[in-house]
């Protein structure tokens, strides 16, 4: 394709396709590389490739041994494949009484629910802030993205004390007390069922409150580079401000909606801050903390070949939706998140 | 022809209010779950706020208000916390975003430049496989070179055994790459010592960073046109002339916004510094992120970790006013 462009004319796309796709060969200007130079040259990308691939093929090649003790020496080229750390990492993960599955469906539950929370609040604001001019306009737009200058952290402490209020707790005789609102009579410890701040809502909602400010930037800046034409246009042919967002603009934007959503996904799949410092019963762990709990000086139990499969596991969806999406990811990064 | 007139003028004002409609959903949930999050965290920054306050909150009779003590505490370095002095870790933290960015960018125009070579073999492939290190998680990038740097059967140790070895020396290598607290180069960084483990976390963030710096590096030189180029050989300019004078000035204004978005980005790594060295040894690669993690998650001092959220906050707002200025600055240049 890039034959039929000129060479000097500024190809367009988005950096990763021309990062892939770079080839401009078409267009040498006669001067071929010397052998010399290529071989040189051969040498340095194949350096360069071995520090690549160095720690994926260590890790892949102890993922599919099924020695349980420790590496004695280097190995980067699988000499068996044996899925027993799969099957183990599969089967019963860590010491903690969870399983694989639960694992996964709080990782899921946490990543998808949140991504598609956050969309949805967000994307009406995104299209106030891109089309409408009006008072404090500037002033509303500064305040939601002041709290993505808060680290994760930062967010997440206040959270953790105020979710902590909302308790369900069993006073015995039958009574059961939905705290703050109602609490057991005087005297009465109760026994606690429920606790917002130590559950899987109680993370998603905090998650949610540091991804809102990200998806409405993110949007907005893609909104932006729809044409206003487009809406003129539908003003003319009658329709209101409230048809032109359903029917023109939401349908232009579902993709930027996909890849904002799938960004979150990325993102939300590796949160470590909140999760582990909200969560205490191993039946609402995740994948990462897991991952975690499975490295360092609280893990000398665990062999490392099957710490090595649980990090392909964990590392498999993220690099699987960012090779399918490379395109969009890149592009929606470089319209919504640079420029604002 | 009242009617109409007052007719017009609600629906005027329907229009006026309609930004308003589509703002309430996200502004009523921030509300409750980030701005007044945010508020009340400013406030128990005052509080001695600590595990026996967590049930009744700022209800609770012993709470005190100890107005700037926290923050004080923080700067002077009287928190009872082994090894915390708050200016030596901000020194580390901005030295570690620099000189992250200090490899990541050159060698990744560099590798570019490389890859961009006419007639190279196997262009294709390279491009590919170099862009695995983006693809993969940041935490498990961590926790898999955390293990290669370990002490007895890391990769990193066994594959410089294998290199000694080659050479005739008969020794096991013990480097002690994220426990050693003695730094190999005294001195190099005045104030905050350099350990071993912030080596190894260049290393493995090196890896880490480059490919993204390359990705952005290709796109710039895609961009220069190529008879500038055979112009300049024409008129006898060498390769690294015309490397200075034309590829180096006209990626400038690509490079120093990803050198920005990469600074900001190693300023805040919480999980990678996290999963990788825990801040340890004795707080050698601590940044500001991980200390306020280790004071409310491991030392549950509420009250002093919602002060040093707050000083982050305002040193995030500084990098921010300050790096907006050189990328616009740099945006300037570009359009001049």
């Amino acid at each position: 394709m890039s034959t039929l462009v000129p060479a000097s004319t500024p190809s367009k796309g988005n950096p990763l396709v021309r990062f892939l796709n770079m080839n401009t060969s078409g267009h040498t200007s006669g001067r071929n590389l010397p052998l010399w130079r290529q071989l040189l040259l051969q040498i340095v990308c194949i350096l360069i490739l071995c520090s690549v691939m160095f720690p994926i093929m260590y890790i892949v090649t102890l993922s599919f041994s099924s020695k349980t003790t420790r590496p004695s020496s280097l190995e980067l080229f699988p000499k068996e494949i044996s899925l027993v750390a799969y099957q183990q990492v599969l089967d019963h993960p860590t010491g903690n009484p969870v399983t694989f599955t639960e694992l996964l469906r709080n990782s899921i539950t946490l990543s998808v629910g949140v991504g598609l929370v956050a969309l949805l609040i967000a994307v009406t604001a995104a299209y106030a802030f891109s089309r409408f001019n009006f008072k404090m306009r500037e002033v509303l737009m500064v305040l939601v993205f002041i709290p993505l200058l808060m680290p994760a952290i930062g967010l997440a402490t206040p959270l953790y004390l105020l979710l902590n209020n909302f308790r369900i707790v069993d006073c015995g005789k039958d009574i059961t007390a939905f705290m703050p609102l109602f609490a057991c009579d005087e005297g009465v410890r109760g026994k606690l069922i429920f606790n917002l701040r130590d559950s899987l809502l109680g993370v998603g909602i905090a998650i949610t409150a540091g991804a809102l400010p990200f998806a409405i930037w993110n949007l907005k800046g893609y909104l932006d580079t729809i044409p206003k034409e487009l809406e003129e246009a539908a003003a003319i042919d009658g329709a209101d401000a409230n048809q032109t967002f359903w029917k023109i603009i939401l349908p232009l934007a579902a993709p930027q909606l996909a890849v904002t959503f799938f960004l979150g996904f990325i993102g939300h799949w590796q949160e470590f801050v909140t999760s582990w410092l909200f969560l205490s019963q191993p039946k609402d762990y995740t994948l990462a903390m897991t991952l975690y709990n499975m490295t360092g000086q609280y893990a000398s139990s665990i062999p490392w070949n099957r710490f090595a499969a649980m990090a392909v596991i964990v590392a498999l969806p993220v690099a699987f939706v960012y090779i399918a999406l490379q395109k969009q990811i890149v592009g929606g990064l470089t319209t919504g998140g640079v420029k604002g | 022809m009242e009617l109409a007139k007052k007719q017009t003028r609600k629906a005027k004002i329907q229009r006026n209010m309609l930004p308003y409609y589509y703002l309430v959903p996200a502004f009523l949930i921030m509300g409750v779950i980030t701005f007044y999050p945010l508020i009340y965290q400013v406030i128990i920054s005052f509080t001695n706020f600590e595990t026996q306050h967590l049930l009744l909150g700022l209800k609770s009779p012993e709470l005190e208000f100890v107005g700037l003590k926290n923050y004080i505490d923080i700067f002077t370095g009287a928190l009872p916390v082994e090894n915390f002095n708050f200016f030596r870790v901000l020194e580390f933290n901005f030295w570690w975003a620099i000189s992250n960015v200090f490899f990541h960018v050159p060698a990744g125009v560099l590798i570019a430049v490389i890859l961009n070579t006419e007639g190279l073999w196997g262009k294709r492939i390279y491009r590919a496989l170099y862009i695995l290190p983006v693809v993969v998680p940041p935490i498990v990038v961590a926790t898999v070179w955390r293990n290669i740097f370990d002490e007895q059967y890391g990769a990193m140790n066994q594959f410089l055994t294998a290199i000694t070895t080659f050479f005739g020396q008969t020794d096991v290598v013990r480097i002690r790459w994220l426990t050693e607290f003695k730094p190999p180069i005294p001195g190099f960084l005045p104030g905050a010592p350099l350990t071993l483990a912030y080596y190894s976390m260049m290393i493995a963030n090196f890896w880490l960073g480059w490919p993204f710096m390359a990705v952005v590096a290709t796109g710039a030189l895609q961009s220069i046109p190529k008879d500038l180029y055979e112009a300049a050989s024409i008129d006898g300019a060498t390769g690294s002339q015309q490397f200075w004078n034309i590829t180096v000035p006209l990626i400038r204004p690509a490079m120093i916004p990803a050198a920005v978005y990469g600074f900001t980005i190693s300023f805040n790594l919480f999980a990678f510094v996290f999963f990788m060295t825990g801040g340890g040894p004795a707080r050698s690669t601590e940044i500001l992120v991980t200390f306020a993690y280790n004071l409310v998650r491991n030392l549950r001092w509420f009250g002093v970790a919602a002060a040093f959220a707050v000083i982050i906050f305002f040193i995030a707002l500084v990098v921010l006013l300050i790096t907006n200025r050189i990328t616009r600055a740099t945006q300037n240049i570009s359009e001049a």
